[in-house]
């Protein structure tokens, strides 16, 4: 049993959390990530570790609201238990294995898309460690939506830059936008560009990072189950081979990524995984009607 | 009684047990099970124990069945095995015990495998319980993975006065016999689980969630956790896939993933959350035991399921039962037929498969007849999902990670034969990770043995 230590919410349907895991914390790096299971009935969900504490044995995971799971996850309260958490799983970021001598000598620019500054932040706060400060382009669809704003600023300062999707907050525009925007228009050069948020952000960061000609990694989450390479659930096409992305990603090379098949792969579950959704929300109250999920059978 | 024939065993019916997940032997009653026994010749020279990888005394525990006596019949077998249940429902009897049994020249062999699960039920039933009487010997063995390898090697140890603990990556122990075989053939909750019980009873530990090479490390096992010894039996569990266009399509599973979502996870369940997909029409590519679980779990999710193999019936390498189950159900047999791409609409899930007819040409090295395509023969078949049982192989993780660890060309762990000595002092390993995807009879034996090599290693140390 795992100990939730702590919650928090950051925006609407966002959720941190520090749980107890010292296997974990004892030997995560930034980029790994790890699958919690709330009790017997539940699904294997793999989260980005976000932040770790060796001392006291915890690790922070951040995680939105979208389906079944991680509803029933949001319910959870401090003090109460994960049955399961396991890892650390995945490869460490790229970055973890240069030496600081050679990341100084490197401009990194991180765009983070949503949820996905979670898991840019502990790189972030890692290369500050290391002497160097990145550059961060972090979007949300508001300004409600915008996380870990004061945490993220406290390791890169003002190389923050912050967009909204309506322009409430920050730079009006998509985060693509404002990385155009500093590479053409502000002259700014960069050597390596690691995004992580929502597919088909990753997407289009990948195509105009191509374009501008800046190496890029992105970090896929791809339908998991065992998170070992027992399954093949999670496997991905980069340029023209097969990977599974939970044990040899989840970074991988952004231009050779087949972002479309990921996508419509990422869907699979996601009409079965709706009616698990309505179930729970409803509970049993919802005795169908509505068409669409098959109600109480 | 017809001395040369079997009792026969009550089965669920065909087209009943094709819509449920209960087991499908029903297992002998008392007298049945008295009947059967007796058949035994109880050979002088039982070739049938020299057939079973753990030596069970099999013509000592028939005779206590004879007698009435199941308390001393669990005994004995208790003696060689850890796991009646699982075994007696799952070995390949027909070519091990039962395979080399007298009675079997004339008649029929004697139901080895059936009175051995008769014997472990009555004594899960009767709520007998393993002892272990050994006094500690102060040293401490770490075992990876709780698989039917692992279980075996530290029940030995345990019993040898070893401390035993064992580290599981996935959030239950029991290996395959949790994740891979269904329901239908072993039940989890009463069988898998009893048994690793009484592994647990010995006075063996099992921390699951535990992934040695990611979590901890072999060396930091050997260094910083106080473990004298190391027991590798991490099975072989990489799926393959045919590198065929199309296979990333939703709808397109591994036999692994498949099983796993049904078996770990329960999905054929209503009150887990992990959900699975069958689809209307279930095509199945293989013909092994694996793709036999595969079709007949698809089957029971209520798809129309068609077995597609490329050689013919003769060759298929599942089990004659199996398949002779899987077509009393209901699954469809394609034979002589090969995918060569999988179809997927614009959303792209499966749409369909592109097969290519076969037949077959000369013997191959491994003296099968080699299939060869027919040419202008290919034709779309419909599906909505896809199942890949093409076989698996030993994942790279821990080789990768320990100093010293070698493998073979096809990513096996290398292990003396004897005793499960690998090419790094203090570790040892056995099982599927040792000779690949094989049985659970096999990978306990290789438990077996290698907690006798690790009891001699660390007795030498000891001195
Ligand atoms: C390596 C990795 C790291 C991840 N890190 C984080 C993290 O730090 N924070 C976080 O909030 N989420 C993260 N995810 C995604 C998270 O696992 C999913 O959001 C979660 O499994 C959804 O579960 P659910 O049952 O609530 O939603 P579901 O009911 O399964 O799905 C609802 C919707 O979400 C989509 N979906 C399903 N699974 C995923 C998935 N794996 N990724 C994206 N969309 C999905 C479905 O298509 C569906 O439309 C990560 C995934 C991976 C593979
Ligand atoms: C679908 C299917 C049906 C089968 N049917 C039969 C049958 O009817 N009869 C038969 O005799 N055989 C059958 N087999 C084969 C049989 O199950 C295997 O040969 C046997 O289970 C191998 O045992 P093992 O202990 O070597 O490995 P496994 O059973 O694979 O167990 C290995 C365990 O190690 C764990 N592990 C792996 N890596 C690590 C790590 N790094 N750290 C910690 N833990 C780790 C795994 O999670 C797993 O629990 C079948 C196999 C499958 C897949
Ligand atoms: S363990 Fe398997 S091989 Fe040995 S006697 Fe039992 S059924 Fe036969
Ligand atoms: S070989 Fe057959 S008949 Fe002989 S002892 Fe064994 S089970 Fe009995
Ligand atoms: S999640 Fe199963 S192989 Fe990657």
């Amino acid at each position: 049993m795992y100990k939730i230590l702590k919650k928090k919410k950051l925006a609407e349907q966002i959720w941190l959390m520090d749980v107890e895991a010292p296997r974990v914390a004892a030997k995560c790096l930034p980029g790994e990530f790890l699958i919690v299971k709330i009790d017997r009935y539940g699904e294997r969900i793999p989260l980005t570790i976000c932040d770790y504490d060796r001392e006291k044995g915890t690790v922070l995971i951040v995680f939105q609201v979208v389906g079944a799971s991680s509803y029933r996850m949001a319910e959870l309260n401090e003090g109460d238990f994960f049955e399961d958490v396991v890892g650390p799983l995945g490869c460490p970021s790229e970055l973890t294995k240069k030496t600081p001598e050679e990341l100084r000598k490197m401009n990194i620019l991180f765009v983070a898309g949503g949820v996905g500054t979670a898991p840019v932040y502990p790189q972030v706060k890692w290369l500050k460690e290391q002497g160097v400060t990145a550059d961060v382009v972090q979007g949300a669809k508001n300004k409600d939506l915008v996380i870990l704003e004061d945490e993220m600023r406290a390791v890169c300062g003002d190389h923050l830059y912050i967009t909204t999707d309506d322009g409430s907050y920050g730079f009006h525009g998509l985060v693509t936008a404002k990385v155009e925007e500093l590479v053409e228009k502000e002259g700014k050069h960069y050597d390596l560009c690691v995004a992580i948020g929502p597919m088909i952000m990753m997407k289009f960061v990948a195509l105009l990072t191509k374009k501008l000609g800046i190496p890029t990694v992105a970090s896929m989450n791809p339908i998991m189950v065992d998170g070992t390479g027992m399954c093949g659930a999670c496997r991905l096409i980069v340029g023209d081979e097969v990977k599974f992305a939970c044990v040899d990603g989840p970074e991988f090379d952004a231009h050779k990524i087949d972002f479309d098949q990921a996508m419509k792969r990422a869907r699979m579950y996601a009409s079965e995984e709706g009616r698990e959704y309505l179930r729970e929300k409803e509970g049993k109250t919802h005795h169908g009607g509505c068409g669409n999920c098959g109600g109480q059978q | 009684m017809d001395m040369m024939k079997r009792v026969p065993i009550a089965e669920q019916a065909p087209e009943e047990r094709a819509k449920n997940f209960k087991e499908v032997c029903l297992g002998y009653t008392e007298e049945e099970a008295r009947a059967e026994a007796s058949r035994c010749l109880n050979c002088k020279n039982p070739r049938c124990v020299a057939g079973c990888p753990v030596s069970i005394n099999i013509p000592a525990f028939l005779q206590q069945v004879i007698a009435g006596q199941e308390a001393k019949a669990a005994g004995i077998i208790a003696e060689s095995s850890a796991l009646p249940a699982v075994c007696g429902r799952v070995c390949p009897q027909e070519t091990q015990c039962e395979g080399v049994c007298i009675r079997g020249i004339k008649g029929e062999p004697v139901a080895i495998g059936k009175l051995e699960r008769y014997v472990a039920d009555w004594a899960r039933e009767h709520k007998l319980e393993p002892e272990n009487h050994s006094e500690k010997n102060g040293q401490r063995v770490a075992v990876i993975g709780a698989g039917p390898a692992g279980l075996t090697c530290a029940g030995d140890l345990a019993k040898l006065g070893y401390e035993v603990k064992i580290f599981e990556a996935l959030h239950e122990p029991g290996g395959v016999l949790v994740y891979g075989i269904p329901e239908f053939r072993l039940p989890k909750d009463t069988v898998v689980a009893h048994e690793v019980e009484n592994v647990k009873k010995l006075g063996v530990e099992i921390e699951t969630n535990t992934i040695v090479g990611k979590s901890v490390s072999v060396d930091d096992l050997l260094d910083k956790e106080g473990y004298d010894a190391v027991f590798i039996g991490s099975g072989a569990g990489l799926p393959m896939f045919m590198h065929i266009p199309g296979e990333t399509a939703s709808g397109v599973f591994s036999a692994n993933e498949f099983l796993t979502r049904n078996n770990l996870m329960k999905a054929f369940r209503e009150d887990y959350d992990t959900p699975i997909f069958a689809g209307k029409r279930a095509i199945v590519v293989g013909g092994g035991n694996v793709a036999m679980d595969a079709a007949r779990t698809a089957l029971r999710l209520g798809a129309e399921t068609h077995i597609v193999y490329r050689r013919s019936e003769a060759e298929l390498p599942a089990r004659a039962e199996e398949v002779h189950h899987a077509k009393e159900e209901g699954v469809i047999f394609d034979l002589l037929t090969n995918p060569v791409e999988i179809l997927q609409d614009e959303n792209g899930w499966v749409r369909g498969v592109r097969v290519i007819h076969m037949e077959l040409g000369e013997p191959d090295q491994s003296g099968r007849r080699r299939p060869v395509e027919i040419p202008g023969s290919e034709e779309e078949i419909p599906a909505d999902t896809v199942i890949m049982a093409l076989g698996t192989s030993p994942n790279p993780l821990l080789s990768s990670t320990t100093e010293g660890l070698e493998t073979n060309r096809k990513g096996c762990l290398i292990a003396d034969e004897k005793n499960g000595q690998t090419t790094r002092e203090g570790v040892f390993a056995g099982g599927d990770a040792v000779i690949g995807a094989a049985t659970v009879i096999l990978a306990m034996g290789a438990g077996k043995q290698a907690a006798r090599g690790i009891d001699e290693y660390l007795r030498s140390k000891r001195a």
